[in-house]
């Protein structure tokens, strides 16, 4: 299997992929090209599975040895058994689901854990944008106009903080990532404007997980 | 017992030989699903590439209905000019099913008219063809067959099992009938139990070859007539089955055949008339139209659904691959994620692709880099796991 280097991987994901201990099972949502999954499999051990909407990204996992489902993963998900996975991981997609917190749920029953990233809607550019010019703002992370974005949410750190308490989740961990150098750095001040990115791990607050 | 190691000579490296297995000599006759039992059994199989010292290479490729066990290379003396075997894109040196890495064997289904025992071979009995006195036999007696096969070739688990329709029936009834005896399973253009419309198709086939008077009951191997016509029939409405209506508008519209105009009359005027003749007449030269009434049959009484996986805490962990076609209106996607479904609830580890074709089933005998590719790239997983 072709396995990617880690500093090939986006930055968000290799954040991710620090995160998962060696040997987990782990479940990627909207997997596309494996990279995430292939890393995971050949540098930790982990069992990995994915879901993927796109045809040709999917079939190209498939070619490359991973276990990834051509599908939607609103749907999809809700046929594993309970705790299938040690962690099933959300990237750069909420901002798309239709319902968060139904997807949420079942993401928590079929996980022990979730990681959840998102582009982060409070970051500075945004704010002056939206201030100075009163116009929908567009950022690297956010790059659409409003007529023709997949984003059909707009979330920030302290809205997911917020989000993640009142659908009944722990934060476990929180990562906030500033994407828009060259390489990519955590973010641990004023991380709520500067974050380009935030990376949860959630869990069900009555699961008691260490 | 023969060891499939070695067997390959000098000439097996550029050509493919149909060999006989026969097993089940009275008394020791084998039971079918059915409660009947049968033997003598011989099976017909054919292989490429050689099993390693590990014994641990070999992959079964199960054919559809009217298949045979010539999936892929030539028979010593044939030309150029003849017609490539089924999966010839797919299983040779370099291709999507490696024979230089890859044992590969494919045998003839049981009930068929190509080398195995079926109801045109002799009932030891009578000494006559069996006519409708062959037992009814299942998907699950075909794997049975394959599996007393692959005992006599001395290889304990297969690498993986691939076949598409009903090739993929069989794959899915080795999955639940011998899951320690595989690695993987590619079930291709397939599903877990017929629809009733593709019960529907079969029964009219069934008919058109019943209500020709030259069946005679099934009885019609030594009377000099036998029901071409029906039989043509049956294949015609197949081979419905198996396009799709963008294929058919692409290969055919509404375009007349070698006239411009109507005959008013019943002569072959559209090119949709003329395809399905030829394929009808063609199919009657090499099949038995009693084959063709057991085989539809097995296929419309096999139902993963109503057959549960023994329970086994020590089951292995298969890897599956499903692939199913976006024309397929015969085994349609959604019955392919039907399956996937019943894995995932079971825990298995199961990859899915729908494969983006207008040529309806039949696109899984048709060359496409996507399929090979995915089965290279999948079953270098296998190997390397």
């Amino acid at each position: 299997m072709a396995s990617p280097q880690p500093e090939h991987i986006r930055f968000d994901l290799q954040v991710i992929a620090s995160l998962i201990e060696p040997g987990s099972r782990v479940l990627d949502l909207g997997c596309g090209g494996g990279d995430l999954l292939a890393w995971l499999a050949a540098a930790k051990d982990v069992r990995g599975a994915g879901i993927e909407q796109d045809k040709d990204k999917a079939a190209r996992c498939i070619a490359r040895g991973l276990s990834v489902l051509h599908g939607d993963l609103n749907t999809e998900v809700e046929d594993y058994p309970d705790a299938s996975f040690d962690y099933v991981i959300l990237s750069q997609t909420l901002q798309q689901v239709y319902e968060p917190a139904r997807l949420l749920r079942s993401l928590a029953r079929i996980g022990k854990r979730v990681i959840v990233s998102f582009p982060n809607f409070s970051h500075w550019t945004i704010r002056l944008q939206l201030l100075w010019r009163g116009m929908a703002p567009k950022n690297d992370q956010l790059p659409y106009s409003w007529y023709d974005t997949p984003n059909i949410r707009v979330i920030t750190l302290a809205d997911f903080r917020r989000f993640a308490r009142d659908v009944g989740y722990r934060i476990v961990r929180e990562i906030a990532i500033d994407t828009a150098s060259s390489s990519g750095k955590v973010v641990e001040f004023l991380a709520n404007w500067r974050a380009t990115y935030g990376i949860f791990i959630i869990e069900q607050k009555n699961s008691g997980g260490a | 017992m023969t060891a499939a190691t070695g067997q390959s000579g000098p000439a097996a490296a550029d050509s493919v030989e149909k060999r006989y297995h026969r097993f089940a000599e009275p008394p020791d006759t084998m039971a079918l699903e059915s409660g009947a039992r049968l033997g003598p059994i011989t099976v017909a199989y054919e292989t490429w590439g050689r099993l390693n010292e590990g014994r641990d290479n070999a992959i079964l490729v199960a054919h559809a209905f009217s298949g045979d066990s010539h999936a892929a290379g030539r028979y010593a003396g044939e030309s150029g000019d003849d017609k490539l075997a089924w999966w010839d894109f797919l299983i040779g040196p370099g291709k999507g099913i490696d024979t230089d890495r890859y044992f590969v064997i494919c045998a003839n289904i049981l009930g068929s008219c190509m080398g195995t025992t079926g109801p045109s071979s002799i009932n030891p009995a009578t000494g006559r063809p069996y006519g409708l006195d062959f037992p009814m036999v299942t998907i699950g007696d075909m794997v049975e067959t394959q599996k007393r096969l692959l005992d006599h070739l001395g290889i304990d688990r297969l690498l993986t099992v691939i076949g598409g329709s009903v090739g993929g029936m069989q794959v899915l009834e080795w999955c639940r009938r011998y899951p320690r005896a595989i690695r993987s399973a590619i079930p291709i253009a397939t599903t877990m139990r017929h629809s009733a419309l593709a019960i529907a198709f079969n029964e009219i086939a069934r008919q058109a070859i019943m209500a020709d008077p030259n069946w005679q009951g099934g009885n019609y191997y030594d009377t000099g007539r036998s029901p071409d016509l029906g039989l043509a029939v049956a294949r015609m409405v197949g081979h419905v089955t198996y396009l799709s209506d963008q294929a058919m508008r692409r290969k055919f519209g509404r375009r007349l055949q070698d006239k411009n105009d109507f005959s008013f009359g019943f002569d072959a005027d559209f090119q949709v008339e003329s395809y399905l003749r030829h394929q009808g007449s063609k199919f009657v030269r090499r099949f038995d139209a009693n084959s063709l009434l057991y085989i539809t049959r097995a296929a419309d009484y096999f139902d993963m659904t109503q057959r549960p996986e023994p329970v086994d805490a020590e089951r292995p962990d298969i890897k599956y691959l499903v692939v199913s076609y976006s024309s397929d209106w015969l085994y349609p996607t959604y019955q392919a994620r039907e399956l996937v479904r019943r894995l995932k609830r079971a825990g298995r580890d199961v990859s899915f692709c729908e494969i983006e074709a207008d040529c309806g089933h039949d696109a899984f005998l048709l060359p496409d880099e996507r399929l090979t590719n995915l089965i290279r790239g999948f079953l270098h997983g296998i190997a390397a796991a």
